[in-house]
């Protein structure tokens, strides 16, 4: 074997081509350099980022930590914090590749600095992204921190599945970061329709590169909705009926019930669009009769529902910010409870409507017309519940509660917009404009992130046992709103002037000076993730000051409010029991809320696994080879995840026992704390003397 | 918690107490992920529907399948799953390991034969131009047998590794609890394989 | 603006509440009706005007769930802020009545909603004919990368990115895609539709007066892909009838050669090139097309309809390689010689639709 035939195998369909800076070398005009220095940096962000992280753990020797007590973890808290620390990552590049569009958009009349190609790929990773990488881990983590502990459990069903669940979506997220660095990345949008995405058009590494990250998320969110309805089925505390549970839990239910139903689809056109790519097979190709319009039926038989997948947990969160903050029961719990699956269930009937203009016949568009209008109606009724529970309420406004004041007044204008969609003759004006990118993003900011931001700002206490900055803070709310505002209200208007999406320049000096506003809009939300930076940094500086180890410095009203802050690895030190809604703020109404348990036992925790870990890797390392054709790492990486699952089938020692007196210790001490710490009114929330004890209810009535 | 547990499928009941409180949210489970699964064969199945018609000029169900060797992996399947039900029997009633591993090795027997006809079948449609890269059809084809065989192949492979587990540890709850959810997925898939002979295979030859 | 009819994005038949509201959006949309008539808010046929008004009443109808929210949210939020004296009744969480208004509202302006979709996805079906007294111009669509081709299969004439038509006369529009799909659209007189390979859809238009309007594709075809807008041209009869007779007269002829420029990827105006006009040419016009073109192109066997063309450009191209290239910009050398090949007489095959497809004919099939 030469040495020639050697590296062909060895490095399949890698050469000098995937390097960044390769094209201008080629063509070293002006415009080729701007975007060669543009797309370097880039790479060069990724390189240095993993590079500085290797140097940190190793000069702070914390690579055992990492290990030991985060990678392997199989605790539901400690993945649920990995889960949003991939999101926040992702959030940042996939914001900057917005940024990077609306300028291009804002200089695009005639020109712009952007090849097209590299505006291709930054709106399909923009979308990539911010769906499977930002907005799945986000709500994914948050429900993994937040649902055991309101139900009363002590860590999901499958633990360690729910740890291979968050390494598929890293290495997911980890094929997507690589394509930065070994180009390109696939421009045939989020959606990544055939037969654009086929090898008769797109014969390159972008598209693979789309398939596999994409395919890797959607095994891992089928997995994790899995293990979320298992838990919820299944693991609840003695007392916490379904209708017992805080509204939060519903939706992370209705969420992972669409998550098992609807993640299959998208990974079964993936995977015959790979079968068309790599086996020469003929699902969606243009010729021997391939049918492209059934990967479009099934990419949107995922996609529809997938939108509920995202929006249903912010609308849970949302719902526990309203009545905390307005320190009032939720109003309309069954309404919202009904409302909730009545969304889940249209959210499968409704996929048509994202290609009305097809051209299929009049009868059917109706059909799927009336049923989209039809989900109107429990969000609407979900927007007065919300209302109706600051009504005769005492409201205060929270870092959380702007972004849900943010989200209720901007979601109802998306509301509009989508009713508008929802009629066939009207979406055949504006289908594929930016009318619909608007309108898309105007239920996904307000809607999902705002829900995420404001858990993160709400859980945050629970999870480190200090508040987050607050000036910082309430300057990215307000930043968030602004920016969304200038950034997506113009494209309303751009679309109904005709303005198609993912054009990179245009001709028609009318749409200049939207496009100008819509520019300068993403920088104000720049802006904002440079808040939610600072808000960070500076709370990790001030997080003595902020301290709230009881833990409740909300006046919550649910279980995981009654846990010390941070919460320890067993949840409760006896599973607590429930007997009504509101189980927290019941009990500290009743003055029963600090218990000393009658009796401490040794609890039984899972123990950690390095099968999280070892799957994320070789589910990279065969990402990757597939990508680039290099054949004998995906045989190695397939071989050794098949060895590691059957070696983890072996193993007998899946738990570990933490001992009674530990339990004791730990919860003794956390009383004592309790009782020497002074209760706050919700005047002094936002005060250092806020200690994570709120003032006792009286009659029900927060002080 | 409380209550005693209950599922659809073999109930290990009170003679194995342990295996079977660790049975309720692993069978659950497994439940939930044969109904994505079932999603997944749904929309191969659908596919394969819509597909029937897109020849491209090459052959059709009747020049590519044999009702014979169809009707054989058939049979194959159906008993396979009776001596896993015997299995199962002998597992819940404790007839000893030996007639527990007879029935395992013989259901493993049968699931290898009927991948073993299979592949042949798959071989013999390609040499007569049948290959997924002929057509529409073919590649549908393709996509929806070839998947449920490979069901079967992961499902032999996990049963030796649960006989070699029932060898090293003796039968106990993981065996025991691995044993019960490879019998869901292996009727599951008996299942799967009717739909594939009724639609694909009599469908296509009648 | 031309015509002055911009002041017609002014709403009607919506209710003095909603009309402040509309006034300001359609006082922010105004500023789009430029000389090129880009919107339907602007429209310039009866379709895009029913759209209009259908928009309208959307927007007021939904306004009744939605501008509550907007105007009570913030007072709710001053009212009953903590520290405020108001009402306060922590334990208050539900109310029948309120329950009825909240779900019954709704629901109601839902099922209005409902009518209207159903009355106008009806009327609005693009496959129906439009009413008109005057017999319909029958045109053929074809989307390539990067450029629209419309056939006139009775006038035998063809033209590239420029798709000119009698005003008051409707348009009966068949389209397909020799590539990838495509949506086409001229928003300002209707609907867009789609536009697949081996697929046929349909589309009537009608534009009211003579007038220049911007058509477009808004499906993602590629790195050029902003480039595929064209000009609808509603002209008077006469006009139009001139322009037949100035196609039949100077258009290209399109033979085989020329077709696999068409159908490689590139531009209209590297096409323009290739074919030795001058490179800012907007449009091209070609002479005697072949009746059977159209459904040639939708069997995937557009060669065989086409004369072979003469020796010199054939000799340029590589044939049946099958490889898509995109054309340089550097002139029409580089253009013919990365010509793209036809598409080999084979016999790709149509499937039956599934549910959710379009009404497709099969290959070869014209209506």
């Amino acid at each position: 074997m030469t040495l020639t035939h050697f590296l062909d195998i060895a490095l399949g369909r890698l050469d000098w081509n995937a390097l960044p800076f390769w094209d201008a070398i080629q063509t070293p005009d002006t415009l080729h350099i701007v975007n060669a220095a543009i797309v370097t940096a880039a790479a060069s962000l990724v390189v240095l980022g993993a590079l500085a992280v290797v140097v940190l753990l190793t000069r702070h020797g914390k690579w055992k930590v990492l290990w030991s007590e985060w990678l392997t973890s199989v605790d539901h808290k400690r993945i649920g914090i990995m889960f949003i620390v991939i999101a926040l990552v992702m959030l940042a590049r996939a914001i900057i590749e917005a940024v990077f569009m609306r300028t291009q958009q804002a200089f695009g009349l005639d020109g712009g600095f952007l090849l097209a190609e590299h505006f291709g790929e930054f709106f399909t990773t923009h979308g990539t992204i911010m769906i499977f990488f930002m907005a799945m881990p986000f709500l994914t983590g948050v429900i993994n921190y937040v649902m055991p502990l309101q139900i009363g459990a002590r860590d999901l069903s499958f633990p360690v599945m729910n740890s291979v669940s968050l390494g598929l979506t890293a290495a997911g997220a980890a094929i997507v970061m690589v394509s930065l660095v070994l180009t390109p990345f696939s421009t045939g949008g989020w959606s990544g329709y055939p037969p654009f995405t086929e090898s008769s058009f797109n014969p390159g590494a972008g598209v693979d590169y789309w398939i596999w990250a994409v395919t890797l998320s959607s095994i891992g969110s089928t997995m994790t909705g899995i293990n979320f309805a298992v838990t919820i089925y299944k693991e609840r505390a003695p007392g916490m009926h379904l209708f017992r549970m805080p509204l939060f839990c519903w939706t992370a239910l209705c969420t992972s019930i669409l998550m098992i139903f609807a993640m299959p689809p998208l990974t079964v056109a993936t995977a015959l669009l790979a079968l068309d790519r790599y086996l020469d097979f003929h699902f969606f190709t243009q010729d021997l009769g391939g049918d492209m319009m059934n990967y479009v039926n099934m990419f949107w038989l995922f996609g529809h529902p997938e939108v509920y997948i995202l929006i249903l947990p912010a609308f849970g969160v949302f719902s526990e910010v309203f009545s905390t903050f307005s320190g009032k029961r939720l109003y309309g719990y069954t309404g919202l409870v009904i409302a909730t699956m009545v969304i889940a269930v249209l959210s499968f009937t409704v996929w048509l409507h994202h290609f009305f203009t097809m051209g299929q016949s009049p009868n059917v568009n109706v059909v799927f017309g009336i049923a989209t209008m039809l989900i109107g109606v429990p969000t609407g009724v979900k927007v007065y519940d919300w209302m109706l529970t600051m009504f005769r309420g005492r409201v205060r406004v929270t870092i959380p509660m702007v972004y849900a004041l943010g989200f209720i007044t901007l979601f109802v204008l998306g509301g509009l917009t989508g009713i508008l969609l929802a009629n066939p003759s009207i979406d055949y004006q504006v289908h594929n404009t930016l009318f619909l990118v608007a309108h898309f993003h105007n239920m996904l900011v307000p809607g999902l992130l705002f829900g995420m931001l404001a858990a993160y700002n709400m859980w945050f206490p629970k999870a480190f046992g200090f508040r987050l900055e607050e000036r910082w803070g309430y300057r990215a709310a307000y930043a968030w709103i602004v920016g969304f505002i200038l950034a997506f209200f113009p494209l309303y208007a751009l679309g109904l002037l005709g303005m198609p999406r993912r054009t990179v320049s245009f001709v028609e000096p009318a749409y200049l000076p939207w496009t100008i506003i819509a520019g300068f809009g993403a920088l104000v939300i720049l802006f904002a993730l440079f808040s939610l930076a600072m808000q960070l940094w500076l709370s990790l500086r001030q997080r003595h000051a902020n301290r709230v180890p009881v833990g409740d410095p909300w006046d919550g009203r649910s279980l995981e409010w009654a846990t010390p802050a941070p919460v320890p690895e067993y949840n409760f030190p006896v599973i607590p029991e429930v007997f009504s809604r509101d189980a927290f703020m019941r009990e500290k109404d009743l003055g029963q809320a600090y218990q000393r348990p009658a009796e401490y036992r040794d609890i039984t925790m899972p123990a950690n696994s390095a099968l999280g870990p070892i799957l994320t890797a070789t589910g990279f390392l065969m990402a990757f080879g597939l990508v680039w054709y290099l054949w004998w790492l995906v045989l190695l990486a397939g071989g050794v995840s098949i060895a590691a699952l059957i070696a983890r089938s072996f193993v007998r020692k899946t738990t570990r026992i933490i001992s009674a007196a530990e339990v004791r210790e730990t919860h003794e001490a956390w009383l004592r704390q309790v009782a020497e710490t002074r209760a706050v009114k919700r005047d002094q929330e936002r005060d250092t003397s806020n200690r994570g004890l709120p003032a006792a209810p009286v009659s029900g009535a927060v002080q | 918690m409380t209550t005693p547990s209950r599922h659809p499928g073999l109930n290990l009941g009170r003679a194995h107490p342990e295996a079977h409180h660790a049975c309720e949210g692993l069978v659950f489970g497994f439940w939930v992920f044969m109904m994505s699964d079932l999603i997944i064969f749904g929309l191969l199945f659908a596919n394969y529907v819509t597909q029937l018609d897109a020849l491209a000029g090459g052959p059709g169900p009747k020049d590519l399948f044999e009702m014979k060797s169809a009707f054989i992996e058939t049979m194959l399947l159906l008993t396979s799953s009776f001596t896993y039900g015997m299995a199962a029997y002998c597992l819940k009633y404790r007839n000893g390991r030996g007639a527990l591993l007879f029935w395992l090795v013989v259901t493993l027997a049968l699931g290898l034969s009927f991948i073993g006809f299979e592949l042949h079948d798959f071989r013999v449609t390609i040499d007569k131009g049948g290959a997924p890269s002929q057509s529409g059809f073919a590649s549908a084809f393709f996509g929806l047998v070839p998947l449920h065989g490979l069901h079967v192949a992961t499902a032999c492979l996990w049963m030796i590794v649960l006989i070699v587990q029932m060898l090293v540890y003796g039968l106990d709850t993981g065996v025991k609890t691995g044993l019960v959810r490879l019998g869901l997925l292996w009727h599951f898939l008996d299942i799967v394989w009717i739909g594939i002979f009724s639609l694909v295979y009599l469908g296509g030859l009648a | 603006m031309t015509g002055g009819s911009c002041n017609a994005v002014q709403p009607r038949n919506v209710g003095p509440l909603a009309r402040a509201f509309l006034g300001l959006l359609a006082l922010l949309v105004v500023t789009g009706c430029s000389q090129n008539n880009l919107s339907f808010l602007d429209p310039h046929g009866p379709v895009a005007a029913a759209q209009r008004t259908h928009f309208w009443i959307v927007v007021a109808l939904t306004l009744v769930v939605v501008l509550p929210v907007i105007v009570l949210t913030p007072v709710l939020v001053w009212k009953y802020r903590y520290g405020g004296e108001s009402t306060y009744r922590p334990r208050w969480s539900f109310s029948k009545r309120l329950e009825y208004l909240i779900w019954g509202v709704p629901f109601l302006i839902v099922a209005i909603l409902g009518y209207f979709l159903w009355q106008q996805t009806y009327s609005l079906d693009p496959y129906k004919p439009l009413p008109s007294d005057q017999k319909p111009l029958h045109v053929q669509v074809v989307g390539y990368d990067w450029k629209w081709l419309f056939i006139y299969p009775e006038q035998n004439i063809a033209t590239v990115n420029e798709l000119v038509f009698p005003a008051e006369r409707p348009l009966e529009l068949e389209l397909t895609s020799d590539t990838v799909m495509q949506s086409f659209f001229v928003p300002a007189l209707g609907s867009q539709i789609y536009a697949m390979h081996g697929m046929v859809t349909r589309l009537h238009l009608l534009a009211d007066h003579p007038g220049t309007y911007r058509g477009e594709n808004t499906q993602y075809n590629g790195e050029r892909f902003h480039e595929q807008h064209f000009t609808a041209k509603a002209v008077t009869e006469a006009a139009f009838d001139d322009f037949i007779a100035g196609a039949r007269r100077h258009g290209h002829a399109l033979d085989r050669p020329t077709y696999q420029v068409l159908d490689g990827r590139n531009t209209v105006r590297e096409l323009a090139r290739a074919l030795g006009e001058d490179g800012q040419t907007e449009a091209l016009r070609f002479s005697a097309t072949p009746d059977d073109l159209f459904s040639a192109i939708v069997a995937g066997t557009p060669g065989e309809a086409l004369a072979p063309g003469p020796v010199s450009i054939a000799a340029q191209q590589t044939p049946l390689a099958f490889q898509r290239v995109t054309t340089g910009v550097d002139g029409p050398v580089a253009a013919a010689a990365a010509l793209t090949p036809l598409h080999a007489a084979d016999d790709a095959m149509v499937s039956l639709p599934p549910a959710g497809s379009p009404r497709h004919h099969q290959q070869g099939e014209t209506p």
